[in-house]
């Protein structure tokens, strides 16, 4: 899960990481008022949950009201890569003498989170590993003593030449990686983390993602979701624990198991058609979550056909059945289905919908075939 | 021949009393796997599917020997039922449990490796010796003994590839699940050391997906240290970057992780790789001839 900078800085004062103090606003009135109490110049920044803010024109420094409230009127009119901007951060400027990186994510391949820390802060910390990696400084946590204070100078002393400011640095590494750890983050990011002229050292961002698997432990951080900046589909599927992610094609599918229905995306493109969604309805036989999944799919204007790939294992052929004949009795679909039922129960599956109206096949590039001619024929028809 | 399991192999189920673990408790005996006892704390002394159930993984192995555990607790609850297992002298653990925070498997891999244990998954559907035993939640029925090794970070997508194979009079030496989050006890080059190693297995399926770079170690691996013939399917080459696919290793960030790459690097070192899960078939006719199947 993806918080916005706000609420990232909340978490990591509560860490004791030197973050400055901001505030938060809605419209260029309140972001005007809040510059006001800070003293000017100050700095607004875009909250939405993407990156590149910067870039997009999300980030200004600002002098004086007139400046703050047209900043803040346009930050506050912007889409950044397709989301609207619903409010802005403002923060006392500060005098920086340098920008640094400092981040904790998952290294998969050694199994333990890694700390990254680098010289070369303020810009895209992929584009400093490809071209000059020997600036990253990196090193793994222990899965136990986390990262120990004399790691975290050495670190540091590589960074930073003077004594006080290097401390301090060692200090934000050190309380990062407990930070990381305690809220069961998969990514805690400073970026940048500065060096002021006056040596103090200072969180100037924060980018916090937090691991879906963790949140049943952490009712607090569950809070911090924000609702409105997510695809409604993808909301309403998690709430029945479907997994939706939103495509531009116009093949929908509803397949059991990410690896399956990952395939099946790929072989309606192998096929020449384009898949419409993401959707794995899991393991269970729930016949609520194939009502769900169906109302969810058909929400989305582009799609012309549905098709089902469901392979039984611990999923009931018979149980998908029920859901589909329940769903379509409710509301009759306004697309054609191409349905594919295989494996435990088929058979019983198979003679449940042998009246039903709708196509059916018994190979996967079977059922994909058929539904991307039943897409081509609505397409036409429409 | 086989890997991981065969008929010899004594199973424990933790979890046993919930519904998924009481289901396939039952669903494994059934296909002829020694299910010898299940725990479930605070359940001990009663029976389930005349499986007895005992309160602790300790008490459950000093009473039937049992030398492998299937694990089907909560997630929450998962990583320290492993570790009960591993402490209790337990071998091989296949935990089907999905959904693991992965920071609790950051500290449990390490101690499962300590113990000298072996661990398969979380989040899989463990693994099959068609005709001999299966521990997790494969369907018996899709499988048939033979002389191909299917190693997979999915699920349902390993059935669909079975189920050619089988479909086809390709019969498997054992199917392994080795599941799809991002940290997992055994991964694609320790299940190949194992096929390589195995007399019984004669080539190999390789099913992987987007996410980590576990199919590039693997094509590492069979460069330099396997002799039997590999052929591999890559899910996800339709996947968005930065969008969690499912699976909570599935997803593409930074560049790195992507079906290209992977496909990439598999065919750089002469593994051919399958356009569809039907196409694994011909594939594999090739590098085995008749004789293997």
């Amino acid at each position: 899960m993806n918080i916005h900078e706000y609420q990232a800085r909340d978490l990591l004062r509560r860490f004791e990481l030197p973050v400055p103090p901001h505030a938060v606003a809605a419209t260029a009135e309140a972001a005007v008022d809040a510059a006001r109490g800070f003293g000017f110049p100050v700095v607004l920044k875009a909250q939405v949950l993407a990156g590149g803010r910067g870039k997009a024109g999300g980030v200004k420094l600002v002098r004086d009201p007139e400046a703050a409230r047209a900043a803040a009127a346009s930050i506050l009119g912007m889409r950044i890569k397709g989301l609207a901007v619903r409010s802005v951060l403002v923060a006392p400027a500060v005098d920086i003498a340098r920008e640094l990186y400092v981040g904790i994510t998952l290294d998969r391949g050694a199994g333990r989170p890694v700390l990254m820390l680098s010289a070369a802060g303020g810009v895209d910390i992929e584009e400093v590993a490809a071209s000059t990696p020997e600036k990253i400084h990196k090193v793994h946590l222990d899965p136990l003593r986390g990262l120990p204070a004399h790691t975290a100078r050495r670190l540091a002393f590589a960074v930073l030449d003077d004594g006080p400011s290097a401390l301090g640095l060692a200090r934000v590494c050190a309380r990062l990686a407990a930070a990381y750890e305690a809220l069961d983050a998969t990514l805690v990011e400073i970026n940048p983390c500065v060096v002021t002229k006056q040596g103090e050292i200072l969180a100037l961002d924060a980018k916090i993602n937090l691991d879906d698997n963790a949140l049943g432990r952490h009712a607090d951080l569950e809070a911090l979701r924000d609702l409105e900046a997510e695809d409604a589909r993808e909301t309403k599927a998690r709430g029945k624990s479907l997994s939706y992610i939103h495509l531009d094609g116009d093949v929908a599918c509803v397949v059991n198991g990410a690896g399956l229905a990952m395939a099946t995306m790929d072989l309606i493109q192998h096929h020449g058609g384009r898949p419409a969604n993401f959707l794995d309805i899991g393991g269970s036989s729930n016949p609520e979550k194939v009502i769900t999944a169906l109302e969810i799919i058909q929400s989305d204007p582009n799609v012309r056909v549905i098709l089902f790939n469901i392979f039984g294992g611990i999923t009931r052929c018979d149980d998908v059945a029920k859901g589909l004949l329940q769903a379509i009795a409710t509301q009759p679909p306004r697309v054609p289905l191409v349905v594919r039922l295989i494996g435990t129960n088929e058979d019983k599956a198979r003679e449940m919908l042998k009246d039903a109206a709708m196509e059916t096949a018994t190979g996967m590039d079977e059922v994909v075939q058929k539904a991307i001619a039943a897409a081509r024929r609505s397409g036409a028809a429409a | 021949m086989s890997i991981l399991a065969d008929r010899s192999t004594t199973v424990l189920v933790q979890g046993i009393t919930g519904r998924d673990g009481s289901f396939h408790a039952q669903q494994m005996r059934a296909y002829g796997t020694r299910v010898v006892a299940g725990v479930t704390p605070g359940k001990g002394g009663t029976q389930v599917h005349d499986i007895p159930v005992f309160d602790t993984v300790a008490a459950a192995v000093t009473a039937t020997g049992a030398t492998a555990s299937t694990v089907y607790v909560p997630p929450l609850a998962a990583a320290d039922a492993i570790c009960e297992a591993v402490d209790a002298g337990v071998q091989l653990v296949v935990c089907i449990t999905e959904g693991i925070p992965v920071q609790d498997m950051v500290r449990t891999l390490p101690y499962v490796r300590e113990h000298g244990a072996r661990l398969l998954g979380p989040n899989c559907p463990g693994l099959i010796t068609p005709g001999a035993a299966k521990l997790g939640i494969l369907p018996g029925s899709i499988c048939t003994p033979g002389r191909v090794g299917v190693v997979s970070r999915s699920g349902t997508l390993t059935y669909e590839v079975v189920y050619e194979l089988t479909r086809h009079g390709l019969g498997q030496s054992t199917c392994v699940g080795i599941g799809g989050d991002p940290l997992i006890g055994t991964r694609f080059v320790d299940t190949l050391e194992l096929f390589e190693k195995d007399p019984g297995t004669a080539a190999v399926v390789l099913i992987g997906e987007i996410g980590g770079s576990d199919e590039e170690d693997a094509a590492a691996f069979i460069a330099s240290r396997m002799s039997k013939p590999v052929v591999a399917f890559i899910a996800g080459r339709t996947a968005p970057p930065g969008r969690r696919m499912g699976h909570a290793g599935a997803i593409v960030s930074g560049g790195s992780g992507t079906a290209a790459a992977k496909v990439a690097a598999f065919e750089a070192i002469g593994v051919r790789v399958a356009d569809t899960p039907s196409g694994v078939v011909a594939l594999l006719r090739q590098v085995i001839g008749a004789e293997a199947s």
